[in-house]
């Protein structure tokens, strides 16, 4: 077993083995992922995306940039993760048979980190000194901070003043990672606004700033090029199934913010029709209610960000406000593949409300010792009504995007624990 | 020919620069827009650029953002920016009026429905800071049908080819934003503009205007000597939110501050 595992752990992690698709070849070369996605940016910023496509283009070919990801991804990171069998949770539910792909066992703690090291070595061939990042839940803040950290290179973080305060924690790693963390005063003072800033600082700043954006969404090729360096997720998934049962899952299921851990675990696996794919939203208070973050389940196609995507938009096109327990899954918008997948019906989405994640963090920390972000929580919380409708030798492969610790203060507000 | 062909036509006959003023509508309310409209030309205004107001305003700095917030707290919508331009136009059938904003509510509109609402509202020019060319044909097309000028942004680091596309897809003016940022930042280099604006000229006919940065007389004077049209916004927003007990003053202020860039420009 060990052998076998030393093996894999060599074989999944090379980029360049791997063709992801043979049919599937979204998106065309400026974006578009049918009527999605795009480049719907200020002049300014046509140039620096432009030479960052061309930049990433380059270096997916260059066997040196590749070995040296690589090398990052097992000896950084700590990959491959884990693709967990977890046969009590499955049992108690009685349905399918249960597989955790343990992203939360990434070093700082989400699947996050899978991107940033792809994008700062990027940044550093690119000749850039200077990265700036949005951030949400903190995740990806921590996560830039920290390659950012390791390289060197200054590092400011914009977050919403909403999200400074329900991650306090992961705002206090930030600094101790050398990041200056921007607190964001406008709009909504959550991630559409801290990535509306973001933006503002690339404007300003283009020549020595590289922006490392989270997840699947901004200009062209950021939803591309973020989907492939999560895609170490998918390509890892499914041999580890394949090695483990002998076969592909009949079901996917990950949360879905912007949409990168979602798209990291499906990409992989689209070209096999068998596999069910399924993204899990927020419904915040209930989609009935208006305050959830669920564009692709209750939203509609619009511009923002630069690319056209699913948006939580009213009649006049202003933004709406979002709501979710999970600061990682407040969002308006979402990257513009998953809304090409779900208008073609490749993948699915529902939603989740925070009642219903609550009970999904409870049934896997109590079920199998793991504590799930809130976030992640919500695919949790999908399993539940998903796994006891399928048969017991069925397979769903959810996705653990990342641990709970950082919201340990959200969970005892919650439920009224003084810390 | 379209009216603001016709009025940079007009203005290089007399060898005079286009003063082109940029306020966001709605702000501070609905009703304080029209007249400051007809205010702005009497004071010497050219040409009249609408802000959109926007609930994500990326490309704008704080003073422009603040802006949009008072209009959106308001209502204030694209429909009732048009149902404004109708109102002005019943008085004013020659000052050309250029929408300018962002993506998502011509998105939500439709914009087919867009571009005939703008046409029935006497809209000259439509400038959208988040569709490139590359993303306008559908968009282009339509306004063109309908005589109306997309208006096209370049930035100090849009190369020779960008430039002709631009002047290739665009049509009425070229914007050349003066600086890498956000509108109300930093000062304007005089130098680099004439250099940027050589460029230019080099690569399209289109008139140029220049703006960001264009914050009193003498700058407007500077920038007048160089390209066709100046536009200042954020330094007459900022009197609005210097004034916003005292909407009278406010008005007086804008039309002081552009009667003194149209002395300058012109002498
Ligand atoms: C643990 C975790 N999961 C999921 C998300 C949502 O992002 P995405 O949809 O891009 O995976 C976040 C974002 O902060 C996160 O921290």
């Amino acid at each position: 077993m060990l052998l076998k595992w030393q093996h894999l752990s060599q074989q999944l992690i090379k980029l360049t083995e791997f063709k992801m698709t043979e049919n599937y070849t979204m998106p065309d070369e400026r974006g578009h992922f049918g009527p999605y996605g795009g480049m719907f940016v200020a002049e300014t910023l046509m140039p620096p995306i432009q030479a960052l496509n061309e930049a990433y283009q380059r270096y997916l070919a260059d066997p040196e940039f590749i070995a040296e990801l690589d090398a990052d991804l097992q000896h950084y990171v700590g990959r491959p993760s884990p693709l967990y069998h977890a046969q009590r949770w499955s049992k108690e539910l009685g349905g399918a048979q249960i597989y955790l792909k343990r992203e939360d066992l990434n070093h700082t703690g989400a699947h996050k980190i899978n991107n940033t090291v792809g994008q700062a070595l990027l940044a550093k061939r690119m000749g850039k000194t200077r990265i700036i990042a949005e951030t949400g839940a903190g995740q990806h803040g921590v996560a830039t901070a920290t390659v950012a950290a390791r390289l060197g290179l200054e590092c400011v973080v914009y977050m919403g003043s909403v999200d400074v305060q329900r991650q306090a924690l992961n705002v206090y790693r930030m600094k101790l990672l050398g990041a200056k963390v921007v607190a964001v005063e406008s709009g909504s003072k959550t991630l559409k606004d801290a990535l509306n800033e973001a933006l503002r600082d690339w404007v300003t700043n283009v020549d020595n700033t590289f922006y490392i954006i989270g997840t699947v969404a901004g200009p062209h090729p950021y939803p591309a090029m973020v989907r492939d360096f999560q895609a170490i997720i998918g390509r890892e998934a499914k041999q580890q199934c394949l090695a483990q049962t002998g076969r592909l899952p009949d079901a996917l299921v990950a949360c879905v913010g912007g949409g990168s851990n979602a798209i990291g675990l499906f990409y992989p696996f689209i070209d096999d029709a068998s596999v069910k794919m399924i993204g899990v939203e927020a419904a915040g208070d209930g989609i009935e209610t208006g305050r959830h973050s669920a564009p692709l389940c209750a939203g509609r196609p619009g511009v923002l960000h630069g690319n056209r995507t699913y948006l939580m938009a009213d009649d006049d096109g202003e933004i709406i406000e979002t709501h979710s327990i999970s600061a990682g899954l407040d969002y308006p918008g979402v990257g513009p593949e998953h809304a090409w997948l779900k208008d073609t019906h490749r993948a699915q989405y529902v939603a989740i409300t925070d009642d219903e994640a609550l009970q999904g963090f409870h049934a896997l920390t109590q079920m199998e010792g793991i504590i799930p972000a809130l976030e992640s929580s919500h695919a949790m919380a999908y399993t539940l009504k998903l796994a006891p409708t399928m048969k017991k030798d069925d397979i769903i492969i959810v996705n653990l995007s990342g641990r709970g610790d950082k919201d340990m203060h959200t969970m005892a507000q919650r439920e009224g624990i003084q810390l | 020919m379209s009216r603001l062909a016709a009025k940079f036509a007009q203005l290089a006959q007399a060898k005079r620069k286009a003063l082109i003023p940029f306020v966001t509508v709605g702000d501070p309310h609905p009703e304080f827009t029209l007249p400051l409209l007809h205010a702005m030309v009497e004071a010497g205004a050219d040409i009249l650029e609408l802000g959109v107001p926007f609930s994500d305003p990326m490309a704008d700095g704080p003073v422009i953002q603040r802006a949009s917030e008072r209009a959106l707290a308001h209502k204030m919508s694209l429909r009732k920016v048009l149902a404004i331009a109708s109102e002005f136009r019943k008085t004013d059938t020659q000052t050309p009026l250029v929408l300018m904003g962002y993506l998502n509510p011509i998105e939500m509109m439709g914009y087919e429905t867009f571009a005939n609402a703008a046409q029935q509202a006497g809209i000259d020019g439509v400038l959208t800071v988040d569709l490139p060319p590359e993303e306008a044909e559908n968009c282009v097309v339509l306004l063109k049908e309908r005589g109306i000028d997309q208006i096209f942004l370049l930035a100090p680091n849009s190369s020779d080819e960008r430039i002709q596309k631009m002047g290739r897809v665009g049509s009425g003016y070229l914007y050349y934003v003066s600086l890498k940022g956000v509108t109300g930042a930093g000062h304007l280099n005089t130098d680099d503009v004439a250099t940027k604006l050589a460029q230019i000229r080099n690569n399209t006919s289109l008139p140029v205007g220049v703006g960001f940065g264009v914050k009193d007389a003498q700058t407007a004077k500077t920038v007048s000597q160089i390209a066709d049209g100046v536009v200042v916004g954020s330094a007459l927003i900022a009197q609005i939110e210097d004034n916003l007990h005292d909407l009278a003053t406010a008005k007086l202020k804008i039309v002081e501050l552009l009667s003194s860039m149209r002395h300058a420009m012109d002498s």
